[in-house]
């Protein structure tokens, strides 16, 4: 193959790839068209992997299908040019930019679920780029794909093709997806999110295939994430995106060890969180050996034994699937338990919420992940926080104003936010309202579901101070449901680790995040990317180690 | 300061919402103004009818078939009364009856919708069943079947008829939207709050399940009036001698064969309004749907 | 059990069990009717005598689970009972009144779809894959006018235009059953080409719609970052995955044609069943009305059932469980 040790030759020498300049791209809806990526420069080297982090909303998928010189249905390209090893892409013919994607420029999507044609089988949808882009014979293409599966290391290399996308895991696919994205030893892969769909411990085996892969084969990559923490694993290089504009750009070390722009520093402002841990013996909620199931389904939750201490913060950690949110729907009284007891404030509670009093259900709130869905988007804010306090309270008039701009001082928004609609606010705001609501009711326990999940790092973290002041304040007391260890350090006093609807381990927080761990915790906390990027290559080195 | 500011920005934004309307409205194409207009003037004739038409609904003014000469203007029907009086009072009986069996049907498919969504279980299946059931026998046969029941089919009769079968459209469609409603958190957060049912009902869902409503009801409307103009075409539904579009072609279709297009005036009239509705509601979807897309 | 079959009986089961329930809708529309029904029936005339012989011909002594189940039983084999324009000693069974009438509304359905169907989808994959085209927007905009008008507008101007002023066509579709082949055909032109016009509408929009809905799926979007050709797209990725919506819309706008046969069959008088019906409703012949009532009934869930079944055939997750 004397194609591939010309490719490699030029590699070495790291000549420019890939040349973006001043891109603009803008996108329409509801007949406006409004600017997504405002005058980007991206310069990419033979073999050089760079990152393209940001939050939502930066414009930086836009900008990484831009690169294969695509504009999604609804967007075009209104300034700037994409060089791709000499070739203008935005100027070629629809056939010369059909030629080069799949066989020089590869593709791999977020969602690998959607991204596979439901009627095909893996094996023919891998090799169809190099059959279609006659790179290859049938053949030979099925015998390079299952060598590329193999080196991904998926299961029984030889037979997995011959599955339908839905008959793999979410991991699996996207594995495959690469392995497809690798069949014509493409020049450039662009990389749109591909673990953000997964959880840590399948992210862990994807990002490892991945970055083999891409270096086995020397290829060059544009990795997108908006997580610091795994772009730094696999990247050299890092640009930071922020409304469709370059915030910073540096080296991946450099970057970690000495970020300039605020808005950088602000990425991992959650990490910098941690509370000090304190403990009762004062339980004002004792979940007691529950069992739950949907119908009469396999159980969710298997004897699930948990205990929050009055005022202080339990976390409930695990992957989906675990079963921490059928715990929060059996505590509500949504999901009365097949088996077990729940003790509020030592008496027992009724098991399904139309049983329960009113009483009991203002002592026990709840605070959602989407706020968005959280709130009725036709009601005002001043009715969202208000119903609780009529409701439960009986306040009307006067009274009723004067409480809710009480409550509003305390989520730190101001009287004008009392006519808002949902819709009119950020969501940061939204998630405030929440808590506002669930404050409105004065409860003795607020169950936050993933409450910071979907908000951007800078955000999460003003939320969990705002939560950790308000129990300062009025001694509430949290069951704090989430995946992600960040917040478990920042909030918890108490950590209880869930998977598949048992409990590994409930403590002291300091206790469960040192060793030494159970088999589970101890997977689980080793597969939270770190920000260091060494912490792949020394976790992989410490699990091999451990295997021999 | 900052407060200063604020309160004043909270009256802009409500102002806002008739300024956005308005702006909307002056963006609409060219197919939706028509709509817009051919659709008031129908209104106009309906409400103001026995102002404007030049005789008495059912007065026999002349002879059988005359042409269109001063003072009918549109000439006489089979029986001598005058065309044009008739049309405009048809707009009313025609127009009105569709209005009410359309209305009945949002009332009653739309309740049973977001209860059966709420709900669920058991009573949302049976109803469910039964509204497969109803909707498996086309909406025309239906009413023919019912009517065929009564010795004269009467405006009550075929309001309660068609409201009833278009109800079961209503129903999936209202059930499909609150089922996607009831499953967000904000009901959810509701019942956990202990509301009681008529709350979770009106005050949560109803709101967010409005606009496909609304545009369902263009919809709607059209098909209800369609239908009961065949109706009356076939001779079942209003009848004679109140004045009506489909009944007036029934009457008057022997002049096709003699190449008088007057039987056409009425068909007209009823693909008129139909078409200026669908423009404007065709206008609504465009709009809604390209605002899903900008979220 | 193969999740394919499952699925499948599943679904003809809920099919029963939705044409169990239609045929008790339909039965008990017999007994709502008023009690001096009889007497409308056979004229005022009538004697207390012929009134009770009528009404115990009719089975109105017998509970009525066991008129049901009499009547049932008789469908199945195609017998419903007799016309209530029986007289003595001349008998009109319901089904050699609908028999050929059915025949007839069949043929001109067959003769619609034929054109119909082959002629939407076409237009609405042509609009669909050119997309705010001028060809879409035309299309659209004629199409959505002519869903608006009633049938009878569309078959009346059709009538005057081509049979009246230029006599190409007849403007009366009278037929029997000693018509040839191709005289049929000439005859139903007009009213087979109004109920084209009025499908053909509602289908193509509804292809539209469904093509555009398939080609925004995001492995349509992967597969032209593959680099894979246009027409590869339509016919290896697009096409697979677009029986279930578009069989779809064909039993949809078929079921759809029933109704438009009832209103075209009276405006060119064409023995049909939708004229029969029509008639029968009129003068209260309650075993033709329920029988009509019946098979429009059938067909539609028949047709629904039939597209449901390919969509669940042609569905890979089902085809290839886990």
């Amino acid at each position: 193959m004397g194609n591939d040790n010309l490719k490699r030759t030029a590699r070495a020498k790291g000549e420019i790839l890939l040349e973006m300049r001043g891109v603009m791209i803008e996108g329409e809806s509801d007949d406006v068209w409004h600017q997504i990526v405002k005058g980007i420069d991206l310069t990419l080297r033979r073999g050089e992997v760079l990152g393209l982090i940001g939050e939502s909303g930066a414009g930086k998928s836009t900008l990484g299908v831009a690169a294969m010189g695509f504009a999604r249905p609804g967007c075009r390209f209104n300034g700037g040019t994409v060089t791709f090893d000499g070739i203008d892409l935005l100027k070629a013919s629809d056939e010369e930019r059909r030629k080069l994607r799949g066989s020089r420029i590869s593709y791999v999507a977020q969602s690998a679920a959607a991204a596979f044609n439901p009627a095909h089988r893996l094996i023919d949808q891998t090799v169809e780029t190099e059959t279609q882009h006659g790179v290859r014979s049938m053949a030979e293409s099925i015998a390079d794909a299952q060598d590329l599966y193999g080196r991904l290391r998926l299961p029984n290399p030889t037979t997995i093709g011959m599955r339908y996308p839905h008959q793999v895991s979410g991991g699996q696919l996207q594995r495959v997806m690469t392995a497809m994205a690798m069949t014509c030893r493409p020049d450039l892969i662009i990389f749109d999110e591909p673990t953000t769909a997964l959880d840590v411990t399948t992210q862990v085996e994807v990002l490892a295939s991945i970055r083999s892969i891409v270096e086995e084969f020397n290829t060059a990559a544009i990795y997108i994430t908006h997580d610091l923490a795994v772009v730094a694993q696999m990247a050299h290089r890092i640009m930071v995106l922020r409304h469709g504009k370059l915030v910073e750009e540096a080296l991946t070390r450099d970057m970690l060890a000495e970020p300039k722009e605020v808005y950088t520093k602000s990425l991992w402002a959650v990490r910098k969180l941690a509370k000090q841990e304190s403990t009762t013996d004062d339980l004002i909620l004792q979940v007691d050996h529950v069992d739950a199931a949907y119908g009469n389904a396999v159980k969710i939750l298997d004897d699930v034994s948990v205990t929050v201490p009055r005022g202080r913060t339990v976390a409930v950690v695990g992957e989906s699937g675990s079963g921490k949110s059928t715990l929060a729907r059996v505590v509500t009284g949504l999901l009365p338990p097949s088996k077990g007891s729940v003790k509020f404030n030592g008496s027992p509670l009724p098991p399904a919420l139309p049983q329960r009093d009113k009483e009991s259900l203002r002592r026990i709130q709840m605070i959602y992940q989407s706020a968005d869905t959280a709130l009725n988007p036709r009601h005002r804010v001043y009715d969202i926080i208000g119903r609780p306090l009529t409701f439960y309270h009986g306040l009307r008039g006067k009274q009723l104003d004067l409480r809710i701009s009480e409550l509003l001082k305390m989520i730190e928004l101001d009287d004008s936010y009392m006519d808002r609609l949902p819709g009119e606010i950020s969501g940061g705001q939204k998630q405030r309202v929440c808590i506002a609501r669930a404050l409105a009711a004065k409860p003795d326990l607020i169950i936050c579901d993933e409450v910071t999940s979907a908000l951007d790092q800078i955000v999460q973290e003003e939320i969990l101070k705002l939560l950790l002041r308000l129990q300062v304040e009025f001694g509430i007391s949290y069951l704090f449901i989430t995946h992600d260890i960040a917040t478990v350090r920042a909030i918890a006093d108490e950590i209880v680790v869930m998977n598949q609807g048992k409990v590994v381990q409930q403590g002291q927080k300091t206790k469960v995040l040192s060793p030494p761990y159970p088999a589970y915790t101890e997977l689980l906390l080793s597969s939270v990317p770190e920000m260091d990027p060494d912490w792949l290559t020394n976790l992989l080195q410490k699990r091999q180690a451990k295997a021999k | 300061m900052a407060e200063a500011v604020m309160d004043k920005k909270v009256p802009k934004a409500r102002r806002s919402k008739v300024a956005t309307a308005l702006r909307e409205l002056k963006k609409a194409p060219l197919t939706a103004w028509f709509g817009m207009i051919v659709l008031a003037i129908y209104v106009l004739f309906a409400v103001f009818a026995p102002l404007i038409a030049p005789f008495k609904e059912a007065e026999v003014m002349g002879d059988a078939f005359m042409p269109w000469e001063a003072p009918y203007y549109l000439g006489t029907d089979q029986l001598g009364r005058d065309m044009l009086t008739r049309m405009i009072f048809a707009a009313r009986n025609s127009m009105g009856i569709a209005f009410a069996a359309t209305a009945l049907a949002f009332v009653s498919g739309g309740l049973l919708g977001v209860l059966c969504a709420l709900l669920k279980g058991w009573f949302d299946q049976i109803v469910s069943r039964l509204v497969d059931a109803i909707m498996a026998i086309p909406s025309l046969i239906f009413a023919l079947m019912v009517l065929s029941i009564f010795k004269q089919p009467t405006a009550t009769n075929i309001i309660l008829v068609i409201g009833i079968v278009d109800a079961t459209r209503v129903f999936r469609l209202t059930r499909a939207v609150a089922m996607n409603v009831v499953a967000l958190d904000f009901v959810e957060a509701a019942k956990l709050r202990g509301e009681k049912i008529g709350w979770v009902v009106f005050r949560e869902i109803v709101p967010n399940i409005m606009p496909p409503l609304v545009t369902e009801f263009g919809l709607r409307y059209c098909f209800v009036f369609l239908t009961i103009s065949a109706l009356s075409f076939l001779g079942l539904g209003l009848q004679p001698p109140t004045a009506d579009w489909g009944l007036m072609v029934r009457e008057n279709s022997t002049l096709i064969t003699y190449g008088d297009i007057t039987p056409l005036l009425p068909a007209g009239a009823i693909a008129l309004l139909t078409v200026a509705i669908n423009f404007i509601v065709d206008w609504f979807l465009n709009k809604t749907s390209g605002l899903r897309d900008g979220q | 059990m193969h999740p394919i079959t499952r699925t499948i009986l599943h679904r003809l089961g809920l099919g029963a069990l939705t044409l169990f329930i239609v045929s008790i809708v339909i039965f008990v529309m017999v007994l709502l009717l008023p009690g001096d029904f009889a007497k409308a029936i056979l004229g005022q005339s009538a004697t207390p005598e012929t009134v009770q012989a009528f009404q115990k011909e009719i089975g109105l002594d017998k509970p009525a689970y066991v008129r049901y189940g009499n009547w049932i039983a008789g469908a199945v084999q195609g017998d419903f009972g007799k016309s209530y324009t029986s007289r003595v000693g001349y008998t009109r069974t319901v089904a050699e009144i609908i028999m050929p009438r059915l025949a007839n509304t069949l043929f001109l359905a067959l003769m619609t779809a034929f054109i119909a169907v082959p002629l939407a989808l076409a237009l609405g994959i042509l609009a669909a894959l050119h997309r705010n085209s001028l060809f879409d927007r035309v299309v659209n905009a004629v199409t959505l006018s002519t869903i608006s008008m009633p049938e009878f507008f569309m078959a009346y101007i059709l009538m005057l235009f081509l049979a009246v002023k230029l006599r190409l066509f007849p403007g009366l579709a009278s037929v029997d059953a000693d018509t040839e082949f191709f005289t049929r055909i000439y005859k139903c032109v007009l009213p087979s080409l109004t109920l084209t016009l009025v499908i053909v509408a509602y289908m193509m929009r509804m292809t539209r719609a469904a093509i555009i809905n398939l080609l925004a799926s995001p492995y349509i979007e992967m597969a032209r970052l593959k680099g894979i050709s246009k027409a590869r797209i339509i016919l290896r990725h697009a096409l697979p995955n677009a029986w279930a919506p578009i069989v779809n819309v064909i039993a949809f706008n078929l079921a759809y044609l029933i109704v438009g046969v009832v209103v075209v069959e009276t405006v060119f008088t064409y023995p049909g069943i939708g004229q029969l019906m029509v008639d029968a409703v009129r003068t209260r012949d309650m075993p033709v009305v329920q029988a009509c009532a019946l098979i429009f009934a059938v067909t539609y869930i028949g047709l629904n059932l039939t597209a449901d079944i390919i969509s669940i055939a042609t569905n890979p997750r089902l085809l290839h469980p886990r």
